[in-house]
């Protein structure tokens, strides 16, 4: 036993560890010299080289000495180590450095050394094997998940009531309708993706044709958005209906290839068919909603409409169309949601999780696989032609620059890191992916190394995603059952296990 | 020509299913060939052969997943209707013509609790009564009292495979045998008139192939279902089928009760070797029935 504990005093094999950080500090070498070191600037006489020597060498040394650390932990030397990083990373904050990246570095590298070690130092060992670590996160997702069932209503009434506070201004007001948008859409490709199991990498396509929709029955015919709103999602999900004949008898990678495909293929049509969609010069002048199609949101409106601010006696402000839009979206992605939870527990909504867990057994209980997969499509689809025509009618303009590939790649990746099928992580993770890199613009330029660096540790910690836990849709003996001990009890202890091995294949 | 006057017991008249001249290639390769044989209601009917005979493509055949060659299928219910399966695309086979049937390598909806996976089950059933969602979404009793009705099915078969106390475990979480069962119990939930289970005793213990004999036996008996069965079990196979029908190299060598299969030269011959085929060394040969004059006294 006592052969085998890490704690046991033993003499630090300095050589080896200097080589293993020597080695690391090298491949660091490589990678930030020519990401980190060269730096390409516009200059009048054309595009020139500018060099960053000083981050490099701040970059490799942080990596040799972090090694050096990490080892050390390994060792047992934790307390050591978190006194060093936790030093350096104070230095970094209140002593003042040549350059900012330096700095940065220095604070960013010390804290994480420093939280690696201290939760060395509390659990009593360098490293949790990655099936307790996945145990631990999934109980910390239960937990989440058990949480929802109040944070959710909370959460609610926080975004009902955020307008009506004096915090309210037009860019925090701007943010949370861009993190709604993301966050309906996140919701609406959680059904494909995260229930049905299909990988769906041109999600975007519904998207604009939700919002082309709008933006063309409003040009040509001069439709209203109330009016347009169903109509795009209509067209949305026959657009979906249609891509999903085809395709669905593929799978997997296969699957993938072609809605990626697909979504290029909706762009170009719209970059390239000129007189119909003006091409890459898009459409400006939707028009704005209406309040329900009873009042304008304008100051003096056209004859016979009446105006908002009269309508209910108040002062005319321009922030009550952002405050109407901001309803809107939360409305609509509420929608969304309450459809999802709610289909999950209906036979259609099981069809999709049997389907993403065993294909072929589904067909063998005599389930119309293609029947439900279309489903699947065409309901996310119109939930993505929904949002379309909300983002049409809120930017005014649209083109195809809105509806490129990284936009599938953005709602993708808040599906996968929220925990596929997980409600509330498409939250989180929105909050992640889009409010943070929007909460640190000033940082500029480092907020993307910021939001990378946020990626990888995702995929270290939690490879299935933040909130990857399942809750039965259907219980015979009630929540109750899992305190009281018996079977019950085993699937929350099991269950962790459970779907970190059924998943990890 | 094998025909079907090598059957020779007749519990009732009209076969359940009647398989005829059933071929399947594979490119040049023959994994079936030119079968014919009857199953009843009521009945065991255990399909035997040695590995590589297509047992296992005939089942596929059988319920859907691959269409056959030549051949036809005829399932007749009870109430006399009709089905031809070789002209059913999958997934109606057990729609319409409620077969139902397990897999050699257990196909669980793994993530999902046992419970749901006995709903999934009952998912034709449901979707019609949640009005393709719609009353399902209003919450209408419509459908309440249908779901109402599936778990309490859904309890039965979870009680006869005695998984009850698991209903809320994780279907994946559960031992072997007991996915086994479940299994059959997510079979049954379909309402099946025909129950086809791929190999069920694989890597059972005996105590489980005897508890999976008494499932089937039941069945069998309480729900006149028929029972079309693939195994290598031979325990399992002789106790309870009440009809064997032996594959071998793809064709029908041997059909009949258990104690005439068992007794069958050709059935033997398929299982230890051809006695014509191999040249034994003299000295070998000489030995032999010496050997076997021993080996009867040591019996």
């Amino acid at each position: 036993m006592t052969a085998i504990s890490v704690s046991s005093p033993r003499a630090i094999a300095w050589p080896a560890i200097i080589k293993e950080a020597a080695l690391t500090a090298f491949v660091a070498l490589l990678l930030t010299v020519p990401l980190v070191g060269l730096r390409t600037v516009d200059r009048p006489t054309g595009l020139g080289l500018e060099t960053r020597w000083n981050e490099v060498v701040a970059a490799v040394g942080l990596v040799f000495l972090g090694r050096i650390g990490i080892c050390l932990i390994r060792e047992g030397q934790g307390v050591l180590v978190l006194v060093l990083a936790a030093a350096a990373a104070a230095a970094g904050f209140f002593i003042k450095m040549p350059t900012e990246a330096l700095r940065i570095i220095l604070i960013v590298g010390g804290a994480i050394i420093a939280i690696r070690a201290a939760m060395a130092v509390r659990t009593g060992r360098s490293k949790l094997s990655q099936a307790e670590r996945d145990k631990r996160m999934d109980r910390i997702a239960a937990k989440v998940q058990d949480a929802s069932r109040w944070l959710g209503p909370i959460g609610v009434v926080l975004a009902l009531a955020f307008p009506l506070t004096p915090l309210a201004d037009r860019q925090l007001l701007d943010i949370g309708i861009l993190l709604l948008t993301y966050v309906m859409l996140g919701w609406g490709l959680n059904i494909v993706v995260g229930l049905a199991g299909l990988l769906d990498l041109g999600y975007v396509a519904f998207y604009a044709v939700g919002a082309y929709s709008y933006a063309l029955l409003a040009h040509y015919f001069g439709l209203s958005f109330w009016l347009c709103l169903p109509l795009a999602g209509l067209l949305a999900a026959f657009s979906g209906v249609l891509l999903g004949f085809p395709v669905l008898r593929l799978r997997g990678d296969y699957f993938a290839i072609v809605t990626l495909g697909f979504g290029e293929i909706i762009r170009i049509i719209l970059v390239n068919w000129y007189q119909f969609t003006g091409g890459p010069n898009g459409i400006s002048g939707i028009p704005r909603p209406s309040f329900f199609g009873i009042a304008d949101f304008t100051r003096t409106p056209a004859e016979g409409t009446m105006a908002f601010h009269e309508m209910f006696g108040l002062e005319f402000s321009a922030l009550h169309r952002i405050i109407f839009l901001y309803y809107l979206i939360l409305v609509l992605a509420l929608v969304v949601n309450f459809f999802t939870l709610r289909v999950r527990k209906l036979p259609l909504g099981r069809a999709w999780e049997a389907l993403r867990e065993d294909d072929i057994a589904c067909a063998s209980l005599g389930i119309n696989r293609t029947n439900m997969k279309l489903a699947a499509f065409a309901i996310a689809a119109m939930f993505g032609g929904f949002a379309g025509s909300f983002f049409a009618t809120r930017q005014g303009f649209i083109s195809p620059e809105s509806f490129t590939f990284i936009e599938s790649a953005i709602i993708l990746a808040i599906v996968v890191l929220g925990g596929m099928g997980s409600q509330i992580g498409v939250v989180v993770a929105t909050l992640l992916v889009i409010g943070l890199p929007e909460a640190f613009r000033e940082l500029a330029d480092y907020r993307m190394l910021a939001f990378g660096m946020g990626m990888v540790l995702i995929m270290l910690w939690r490879p299935r995603g933040l909130l990857a836990h399942r809750d039965p849709t259907i219980l015979l003996y009630g929540r109750k059952g899992k305190g009281a001990g018996g079977p019950a009890a085993g699937t929350a202890a099991a269950g962790g296990e459970g779907i970190a091995g059924g998943r990890a294949k | 020509m094998t025909d079907l006057s090598m059957t020779p017991t007749v519990k009732n008249d009209t076969p359940l299913l009647t398989v005829e001249h059933l071929t399947m290639r594979f490119g040049g390769l023959v994994a079936v060939n030119d079968v014919s044989f009857t199953a009843r209601n009521s009945e065991i009917t255990a399909i035997i052969g040695p590995n590589g005979a297509g047992k296992t493509t005939l089942f596929n055949c059988i319920t859907g997943f691959y269409s056959p060659t030549v051949g036809r299928m005829t399932l007749r219910h009870p109430d006399g209707k009709e089905f031809l399966l070789e002209r059913m695309p999958g997934y109606r086979i057990s729609q319409q013509a409620s077969v139902a049937r397990t897999f050699q390598n257990i196909r669980l909806f793994g993530g999902m609790s046992v419970l749901e996976n006995l709903m999934v089950a009952q998912h034709n059933k449901l979707i019609k009564a949640s009005g393709f969602s719609i009353a399902g979404l209003l919450g209408l009793p419509s459908y309440t009292n249908v779901e109402r009705e599936s778990v309490e099915l859904a309890k039965y078969w979870l009680d006869r495979v005695r998984l009850l106390e698991f209903a809320d475990w994780e279907a994946g979480n559960l031992p072997y045998g007991a996915q086994r069962r479940l299994e059959i119990a997510r079979a049954m939930c379909t309402e099946p008139v025909m129950l086809c289970l791929d190999e069920p005793a694989a890597g059972l213990n005996p105590r489980e192939s005897a508890d999976l004999a008494e499932i089937l036996t039941f069945i069998r008996d309480d729900h006149k279902t028929g029972v079309l069965l693939i195994e290598h079990d031979m325990s399992v196979v002789m106790t309870i089928s009440d009809h064997v029908v032996v594959l071998d190299y793809g064709r029908k060598i041997s059909d009949g009760d258990p104690h005439f299969v068992k007794n069958d030269p050709a059935v033997i011959r398929a299982y230890l070797g051809e006695e014509e085929g191999e040249e034994l060394p003299p000295e070998i040969a000489a030995d032999l029935p010496e050997v076997a004059k021993r080996a009867e006294e040591g019996a």
